[in-house]
């Protein structure tokens, strides 16, 4: 249940993995090297292995090397540090959107070759990035949505609205994202008090909206980095709500945990993975072949299925039933993070943001 | 502490054959403390780029951002906490390490033996073992209610004494292992001298062995100081928002906010003050010394 639970968590051996990866001899076969591949650690990881990997190379004849990835963020500081050095601990990673443009920033990402990506134009215009010059950085990989989650047992009716989690009989029960940039909270805020996250345009609207966020603390239990903390504490009812990756959660109902995700009436937060190749690789062509094929629609649908992920394709292109389609995404319009203030003011956001929570 | 002084005068000494030693430890020193440090005081005054990484530079932002009420509070909290766990972690370990020295030698085997498996374990697993005792679902206050103490189980964390609960465990091997070498050295003529002039064994205890290690003492809480100081999975499992103290933060910009020059000051900053409050500490102990020999 643990390893499940690990997905885009804070590793807790965040350094020991980041040593290990970079330590591990380079595996060399017969047939040339493999593709290295980056996805998040635990079930994610256990899910690409098991379904996508082995038809892949099947397809191709392009061997794939899994790489467990700790968050977002906490990779793309050792994928630069690794870049600095020449290395490349992995040739194509999933990035969290705000990682993805971080790592832009940088240069950090090899441009791709759009002819060889034809695949991707049936994939909506935010999901191929680009740079200034058109150069294609970043092809989306698939989608997740982050819902409020409550424990069946504790709350035999599930909540409704995001409102709840500002109810004072929740006292002391939520366990809640602690970072700004992947609890998405200011944007949850902005969408269910100020009706939408326009009022983010400005840094005023901004504290407006920590402040209404700030009346919840009481609410708070744990402000979690680590996800196997909070699933954990879900599962047995010690912190019996909060917010939560939609796919996991169901994966755990699935096994018989007392958990459901519910999709409020203010929409899920959606948020999403991009492939992206960091610069020091040596198998552009093998990466764009890769990426190429992961952006087909039945593959798409294949990961709705398998992985419990939204597809980054339009619906009407896959085959999935409604059941299927329903049973990873939601009619009510989501929430969009603001990814363009984590890029434009990431600093005052995370400083303000500590003082939020910290104080 | 002593084998460092054993080896400067071993150092000493000789000087033509054994000038290997201390060349050999220079380099050491050098290879995994000294460029290691020299890279992170670098960086702590590169310049960070915003939703970027960080590059080359020469400036003091990033000690100037540090000046800031907000961390100022997470300092002085932060070194509050190590000492307030440092001083518990051996007030416990002390007469602890010291009853072990007079027992038998199998059971002294077997409690070094335990501690030092308690010693292997992750700052994780000792976070998350003490979460679930304290828990309200499957914790220690579930045996309360079952013995009629309480009337419902409660959750005893994330909360300030469960963290210090946590950094003592974490903590208590270490002070137990540094102890006992200097208690077991410790000449059992002395005690016996005064319990043949009539004192009981606690005066004993208070008046003779406590003074006569009391630079041990000292040496003892300062490195359970600096080792709970670098704690930065234990505030977060079972403290609150306010218990994260400076290594969670630094680690937040190191990790997740990718601004290492910010990340490396505020270490460097947290080295400093540490070093400072040490050597007040050992000044301290040095001056109290020189006064009781006069």
């Amino acid at each position: 249940m643990l390893k499940k639970a690990t997905r885009r968590q804070f590793l807790k051996t965040t350094t020991a993995a980041g040593v290990g990866i970079l330590a591990a001899p380079a595996i060399l076969r017969a047939a040339g090297e493999p593709l290295k591949v980056g996805t998040y650690g635990g079930y994610f990881q256990d899910s690409f292995d098991k379904h996508i990997y082995p038809e892949f190379t099947k397809a191709t004849g392009i061997e794939v090397e899994s790489i467990s990835e700790p968050t977002g963020s906490a990779w793309l500081v050792q994928l630069q540090a690794a870049a600095r050095a020449g290395q490349a601990p992995a040739d194509v990673s999933m990035m969290t959107q705000t990682a993805a443009t971080k790592g832009a920033n940088d240069k950090l990402w090899m441009p791709l070759d759009s002819s060889k990506l034809g695949n991707t134009s049936a994939l909506p215009e935010h999901f191929v990035r680009k740079y200034d010059d058109g150069s294609i950085y970043a092809i989306g990989a698939l989608s997740w949505y982050i819902t409020l989650v409550t424990n069946t047992e504790v709350y035999p009716e599930p909540p409704t609205s995001w409102k709840d989690m500002w109810d004072p009989k929740y006292k002391d029960t939520l366990g809640l994202l602690a970072k700004v940039d992947n609890s998405f909270l200011l944007e949850v805020t902005a969408t269910t008090w100020f009706g939408g996250t326009e009022i983010m345009d400005t840094e005023e609207g901004i504290l407006k909206v920590m402040d209404k966020l700030a009346e919840l603390k009481d609410n708070v239990r744990l402000w979690y980095r680590d996800e196997g903390q909070f699933q954990q504490a879900l599962e047995s009812g010690e912190i019996p709500m909060g917010q939560y990756y939609h796919d996991v959660t169901g994966l755990a109902a699935a096994d018989g945990q007392p958990v459901r995700s519910t999709f409020p009436q203010e929409g899920g937060i959606l948020d999403s993975g991009s492939w992206c190749l960091i610069k020091t690789s040596k198998m552009k062509e093998q990466a764009e072949t890769f990426i190429n094929y992961m952006s087909q629609t039945d593959i798409q649908a294949k990961l709705a299925r398998k992985v419990g992920t939204a597809p980054t394709v339009p619906r009407e292109l896959t085959d999935l039933t409604d059941e299927e389609f329903a049973a990873v995404s939601s009619d009510i319009k989501p929430i969009i993070p603001r990814y363009d203030l984590y890029n434009s003011k990431g600093d005052w956001l995370n400083q303000k943001w500590a003082e939020l929570i910290a104080s | 502490m002593s084998a460092m002084e054993d080896s400067a005068s071993g150092a000493a000494r000789g000087f033509s054959l054994k000038l290997l030693p201390p060349v050999y430890a220079s380099v050491m020193l050098g290879l995994f403390f000294l460029i290691p440090l020299g890279i992170m005081l670098a960086v702590s005054f590169f310049h960070r780029v915003e939703g970027a990484f960080y590059e080359p530079a020469f400036e003091l932002t990033n000690y100037a951002r540090f000046l800031d009420a907000f961390f100022i509070r997470i300092l002085g909290f932060s070194i509050g906490l190590s000492i307030a766990a440092a001083v518990i972690a051996v007030l416990i370990a002390f007469p602890f390490t010291y009853s072990l020295t007079r027992a038998r030698r199998g059971t002294q085997i077997f409690a070094l033996v335990f501690l030092l498996a308690v010693l292997s374990l992750s700052e994780v697993i000792i976070g998350f073992s003490w979460s679930t005792l304290l828990s309200r679902t499957a914790g220690v206050s579930n045996l309360f209610v079952a013995l009629g103490l309480f009337e419902r189980s409660a959750a005893y964390y994330p909360s300030l004494p469960a963290l210090l609960l946590g950094l003592v465990y974490l903590s208590f091997p270490y002070t137990v292992l540094v102890l006992y070498p200097a208690l077991s050295r410790l000449d059992p003529e002395l005690s016996e001298a005064a319990r043949m002039m009539g004192a009981s064994p606690v005066r004993t205890f208070f008046t003779v062995v406590v003074p006569v290690m009391k630079r041990t003492i000292i040496s003892t809480i300062i490195l359970a100081f600096v080792f709970t100081l670098g704690a930065y999975i234990l505030p977060q499992t079972l403290g609150k928002p306010p218990h994260w103290t400076l290594s969670v933060h630094i680690t937040d910009q190191a990790i997740f906010e990718a601004n290492l020059p910010f990340a490396a000051a505020m270490a460097i900053l947290l080295l400093l003050v540490s070093l400072v409050m040490v050597a007040i500490t050992l000044l301290v102990g040095k001056e109290d010394a020189v006064g009781g020999k006069a």
